[in-house]
């Protein structure tokens, strides 16, 4: 292999807090937090410092009990809220030479639009419930530009066809659908534009089991079709084993440990970890 | 003239914040601006938008028409006529090219308009995104954003659905290449006159509060799509069954004693105008 790969997406020192901060807490480093909360002026600190990189192809793995700052981060990512600081390049926004924070709504949406792609645990916030399921897909065609009724009816077809919606359902509102259906709809959604980065949020989480593997096993060969990226955000370790090449294990905001799945899941250093990888039933 | 309201019907300060909002839609071409819709002796959602609009602008010299669907007469129209007349004294006609101020129900009258008239049209939903996304701050921050993606897709809906674009009326356009603009509930057949309008075109929300405008000579553009394209309703063939005229927007109506459909000019001073020059021709006396 000539060279080094460079990352599709390279997030740096990312933090989210929620409130001013004080003198007592002195921008998360004191050692009187709660967790990651400051009892003086009440600001929870969501993520602090979290960086990471990941490469053409790759699926990085966030793990983390509720409120560790997976869905903060997620969030951050997609731009559903502000950062307080840090820095992040997509490659294929710019070259990766412009932080994306800093630029304009405008231009959030742009990248929004174009190359990203976001599935949320919630189908309610990825999907207009009430029209058709094509029409949702063509929303997200229709935001990247394009103006052709038959190419986009084309390309949802095919995408529905891939997530297994049945193709006489496919003008059908997602509001009719079952849970796992309406993920699938979702998931459809996200790679209508071919995005090269693609954000998981606890897709399978609520899903019945049989659902889970199918929405899964979805995942798992478009990735390997399309070599799209993927962050994956999820407290099922299970999901995480099959799918994330690379996993980071955080806590109260913070990165604990990150490594190989494999390594992580066979051999956690923190002790965090440790209680979490053994606590798998 | 009823000397007991001051002259047309508000008093100066408001009739001054009415026109101070006007003149930013006029500078924001397709901008919904936000202004103190006023208690009128008529209910919201009857006009009032319009109304306040007219009674804004109106000065002792100018010539008003009122128009409802089409029509001089209906019962709207000849009311607010006469609450206009009652508190300004102006002079009242139905023929188009003699108005200057020209209050309208969802039509743009069929004699193309002037630079010297000003047409002011009743708006009940300003916000063309409205059935897209229900919250009028996340739809302020769309039109901030140029972010017309849900107006698309409610067309692309029709089209998934019925196989063509099936909106009536208040079909969606780009007004100067930022906004997208709700051009009130006039049919398809009236958006082509918006564009590079020789008139000022007014458009008033009285329940929403919103005022906007096309100021003249503004490119005006319907939504479609590259293999949909906007077409206004065609009327090939058919004849106006009083007047004779073609090619003006027609009610379609059924004749009671042979059971046939038959077309009738939608815009009655239009009708009348030609049926008597019709009449002048032929000679009869």
């Amino acid at each position: 292999m000539a060279g080094f790969e460079s990352p599709v997406i390279s997030v740096k020192n990312l933090s989210k807090q929620f409130g001013p901060g004080c003198s007592n807490c002195q921008g998360a480093r004191s050692e009187n937090l709660i967790k990651n909360y400051c009892q003086v002026c009440g600001t929870v600190y969501a993520c602090r410092d979290v960086s990471f990189d990941v490469f053409p192809g790759e699926v990085l793995g966030i793990v983390g009990e509720s409120g560790s700052g997976k869905s903060t981060l997620m969030q951050c990512l997609y731009f559903d809220q502000d950062t307080t600081n840090g820095e992040a390049y997509l490659a294929a926004y710019q070259n990766g030479e412009e932080n994306l924070f800093k630029q304009s709504s405008q231009q959030k949406r742009y990248i929004r639009n174009h190359v990203m792609g976001k599935v949320y645990q919630n189908p309610i916030l990825g999907l207009k419930m009430d029209f058709s399921s094509i029409g949702n897909i063509a929303e997200k065609l229709i935001s990247a530009g394009h103006r052709k009724v038959s190419l986009m009816e084309e390309r949802g077809t095919e995408l529905l066809d891939k997530v297994n919606i049945p193709v006489h359902r496919r003008k059908e509102a997602p509001k009719n659908f079952s849970g796992g259906m309406q993920q699938r709809v979702q998931i459809a959604k996200a790679l209508s534009n071919n995005p090269p980065l693609l954000l998981l949020d606890e897709v399978t989480t609520g899903l019945d089991l049989s659902v889970q593997a199918s929405v899964l096993d979805l995942i798992k060969g478009l990735q390997r079709e399309l070599n799209i990226s993927i962050v994956l955000v999820s407290h099922d370790l299970g999901v995480i084993r099959m799918l994330a090449d690379r996993t980071m294990v955080m806590l109260e905001g913070r990165v604990i440990e990150q490594g190989l799945t494999d390594q992580i899941l066979e051999d956690p250093q923190h002790q965090y970890t440790q209680q979490l990888v053994h606590s798998l039933l | 003239m009823n000397t007991a309201y001051n002259f047309a019907f508000f008093d100066e300060g408001s009739k001054r914040e009415i026109r101070r909002a006007t003149l930013k839609a006029i500078a924001i071409p397709g901008y919904q601006v936000p202004f103190a819709s006023r208690e009128m002796p008529i209910g919201r959602g009857w006009g009032t938008g319009g109304l306040q609009l007219t009674l804004s602008l109106i000065g002792k010299t100018d010539v008003l028409k009122v128009i409802d669907q089409g029509s001089d007469e209906s019962v709207n129209a000849v009311n607010i006529k006469k609450l206009v007349r009652d508190t300004t004294g102006v002079e009242i006609t139905e023929l188009t090219r003699e108005a200057t101020l020209i209050q309208s129900r969802h039509r743009i009258p069929e004699v193309p308009l002037n630079k010297d008239q000003i047409l002011i049209l009743q708006v009940p939903i300003p916000e063309p995104l409205r059935f897209y996304e229900p919250q009028e701050s996340v739809t302020k921050k769309h039109h901030a954003e140029k972010e017309y993606s849900g107006a698309w897709l409610m067309l692309f809906e029709q089209i998934i659905k019925y196989g063509s674009m099936t909106t009536g009326a208040d079909h969606p356009v780009m007004v100067h290449d930022r906004y997208v603009m709700a051009p009130s509930p006039i049919p398809r057949f009236d958006n082509p006159k918006m564009n590079h309008s020789e008139a000022l075109i007014l458009l008033g929300a009285g329940r929403e509060k919103k005022v906007y405008a096309i100021p003249p000579y503004t490119k005006v553009v319907s939504l479609d799509f590259h293999d949909y394209p906007f077409e206004p309703e065609t009327f090939q063939d058919k004849q106006c069954r009083l007047c004779g005229s073609t090619g003006v927007f027609f009610d379609e109506l059924v004749d009671e004693t042979t059971g046939g459909t038959v077309y009738q000019c939608n815009d009655t001073s239009y009708c009348i105008e030609t049926l008597n020059s019709v009449e002048a021709l032929g000679g009869v006396k």
